[in-house]
């Protein structure tokens, strides 16, 4: 199965991710986000940043989840390679997610050829049921 | 949707269904066709629908889909009755234009522009990743936030001539950095005076037209052939961090239910959310005062090496493209204070207005509104009918037509530097991509966006120029 697919948008990037878990989804929507800076498959995985996120509801947990990327490349500049043990639990009203990033720290043998501002909720969407799919606009 | 031609210049969606005040959208039949390919009309009558919106929800000429609100969309609220969004100002809080003048003549520069380019470089730090080449402390980062490019004149960086020559004087007094996530405040220590990267330039630029002598006098831009700096950059990762926070917090605290979209999430401006979020937003304002104020000031040391002289680089103006402020207007005869939104908008203010610049005052503002990467970009000055047209305001710059994906597709980085090359205009970029990306063909045509601000009276035009170099992030 294809991990995740590009869209036309005027301005910015869409994206679907596909998978035959939410969770397999989520990751796959975490390597199209990295996509867009760098290729997430060349990068060695050196460091891990344990991740807990949470929101009411998916479409918010998706974007906390998401962020964390940009984040962790503004303050850490640390580049994502994949995202293991994900975990999406229910606690209470909340959704709850956590994951284990594992990846390097950017350095010159690392090509970042993009730039993602933030994680919209424009045209989000979000399939629950298989086959899963997340469709997701982030603001470039 | 019905769409109503009202002249050459101003289309009309008439009230309809949730709507409170019609959209009015200033663009050109040619312009027409591509802002109908997208969702910016829907988006446009999504605006109208929010809670206290003024006259009309407005739509400049280079418009083109955003979240939420269009980009190029300008909407006021009520103080009392209306709302404040994160998203009707963008991730990009205060993503806009810095220009410098120069003595020099483009003859001066001309076997030279490499060496400006790469020493600008070396200057400037750019692209994704890369670091400022300064450490702040915590402390220091919100002293930044509060006190905006006078921070930076504090600092050493430029002069105090320059914040008479900002909007808002390069600092807005309602910023409190206490506001501010100690997420937006990680991001944006190691990021301030970063270029960025994405749609965000320095330019060395000639002059090839003046179309209004006596205005351009009074903006310091005297004769064709004379090189100007436009510096475009905004406030990185704290800006995009303080929209995120604040949408967040606005969703749990006000529900999403009834938006049509929920990148139109807002809050009461009179609400204690809404309050907390002008505050941060202004925060953000400044670092990006800050930022600009700063990148300036290295350039004009790259020019003291380079050219042996920096004399006469005085700052034209600097204006804001994302913000929120609260401004005074005329609505329905009486003068009232309302929230303005300008996503993707110049304010255009014409002549009397308190808030410009002395200098500026008997003329208008400068409106800086640059083209895509090789193409013109344009210096235009507010007008007094502007107020009434569009509360004070124009484009900010070409539109984007075609996505980054598909401009990937289109075009390639290594030919878009030869065919620029082949026109005379040296290149730099952090990335191949990355300009391939923000290629010319994936724009509206900039000419065309500015004639529709000159014809509709939006913005009147001063003088066009041309790049000479290009750094890119």
């Amino acid at each position: 199965m294809e991990r995740y697919r590009f869209l036309r948008h005027t301005a910015d990037a869409k994206f679907q991710a596909f998978g035959t878990t939410l969770e397999e989804t989520f990751i796959n929507a975490a390597l199209a986000t990295a996509s867009l800076m760098w290729d997430w498959e060349k990068i060695e995985k050196k460091m891990e940043y344990r991740i807990e996120v949470s929101g009411k509801d998916l479409m918010q947990l998706l974007n906390s989840f998401l962020e964390e990327i940009i984040y962790l490349l503004d303050t850490k500049m640390f580049l994502l390679g994949f995202p293991e043990n994900l975990r999406i639990e229910k606690k209470g009203s909340l959704h709850v997610l956590n994951a284990l990033f594992k990846g390097d720290k950017y350095s010159d043998k690392y090509k970042i050829h993009g730039d993602v501002k933030a994680i919209t909720y424009n045209e989000m969407e979000i399939e629950q049921n298989a086959p899963f799919m997340v469709q997701v606009v982030v603001d470039v | 949707m019905e769409i109503k031609r009202i002249n050459d210049h101003t289309w009309e969606i008439p009230k309809e269904g949730d709507m409170n005040v019609p959209a009015l959208i200033y663009t050109s039949a040619k312009l027409l066709e591509s802002v109908r390919r997208d969702m910016t009309l829907k988006q446009a009558k999504n605006v109208a629908c929010l809670r206290g919106i003024q006259r009309k929800s407005y739509v400049m000429p280079d418009a083109h889909q955003g979240y939420g609100f269009p980009i190029g969309g300008v909407a006021a609220f009520d103080m009392d009755e209306g709302i404040i969004s994160p998203g009707g100002v963008g991730y990009d809080i205060n993503c806009g234009v810095r220009l410098l003048r120069t003595d020099y003549n483009e003859k001066d520069i001309h076997e030279r522009r490499a060496q400006l380019l790469a020493g600008m470089f070396k200057a400037v730090p750019a692209g994704v990743g890369k670091g400022g080449i300064t450490r702040l402390s915590r402390n220091v980062l919100l002293e930044v936030c509060a006190k905006g490019a006078e921070w930076a004149v504090e600092n050493g960086y430029g002069t105090r001539e320059d914040l008479q020559r900002t909007e808002e004087s390069g600092r807005m007094e309602a910023a409190d950095p206490s506001y501010l996530s100690p997420r937006a405040v990680e991001r944006g220590i190691p990021q301030l005076g970063t270029l960025g990267a994405g749609n965000h330039f320095l330019e060395i630029q000639k002059v090839t037209e003046i179309y209004d002598e006596q205005v351009s006098r009074v903006f310091g831009i005297d004769s064709v052939g004379q090189v100007l700096l436009m510096i475009h950059c905004g406030s990185r990762g704290l800006g995009h961090q303080v929209a995120s926070d604040y949408i967040r917090l606005m969703e749990n605290k006000f529900g999403i239910r009834g938006l049509p979209d929920r990148e139109l999430i807002n809050a009461p401006i009179r609400s204690q959310l809404g309050e907390q979020y002008y505050k941060s937003m202004s925060a953000a304002v400044n670092y990006a005062f800050a930022n600009r104020q700063m990148i300036a000031h290295w350039v004009r040391d790259v020019f003291a090496k380079v050219m042996g002289s920096s004399e006469g680089m005085n700052q034209v103006y600097d204006v804001c493209h994302n913000v929120a402020k609260f401004e005074k207007h005329k609505i329905d005869g009486k003068e009232r204070e309302v929230c303005i939104h300008r996503k993707g908008a110049t304010r255009s203010f014409g002549p009397g207005r308190e808030e410009i610049p002395e200098i500026f005052r008997s003329v208008g503002q400068p409106v800086i509104i640059p083209g895509s990467m090789g193409t013109a970009s344009y210096i235009l000055v507010g007008t007094s009918e502007a107020e009434e047209l569009s509360f004070g305001s124009t484009a900010h710059g070409a539109g984007r037509v075609m996505s980054r994906h598909e401009a990937l597709r289109r075009f390639r980085g290594e030919q878009i530097k030869q065919e620029m090359e082949s026109r005379g205009i040296e290149l730099k970029s952090t990335s191949w991509k990355g300009v391939a990306e923000e290629a010319s063909g994936a724009y509206k045509d900039v000419d065309e966006v500015v004639k529709v601000s000159h014809k509709a009276g939006l913005g009147k035009l001063v003088a066009k120029v041309v790049p000479v170099g290009v750094m890119k992030g």
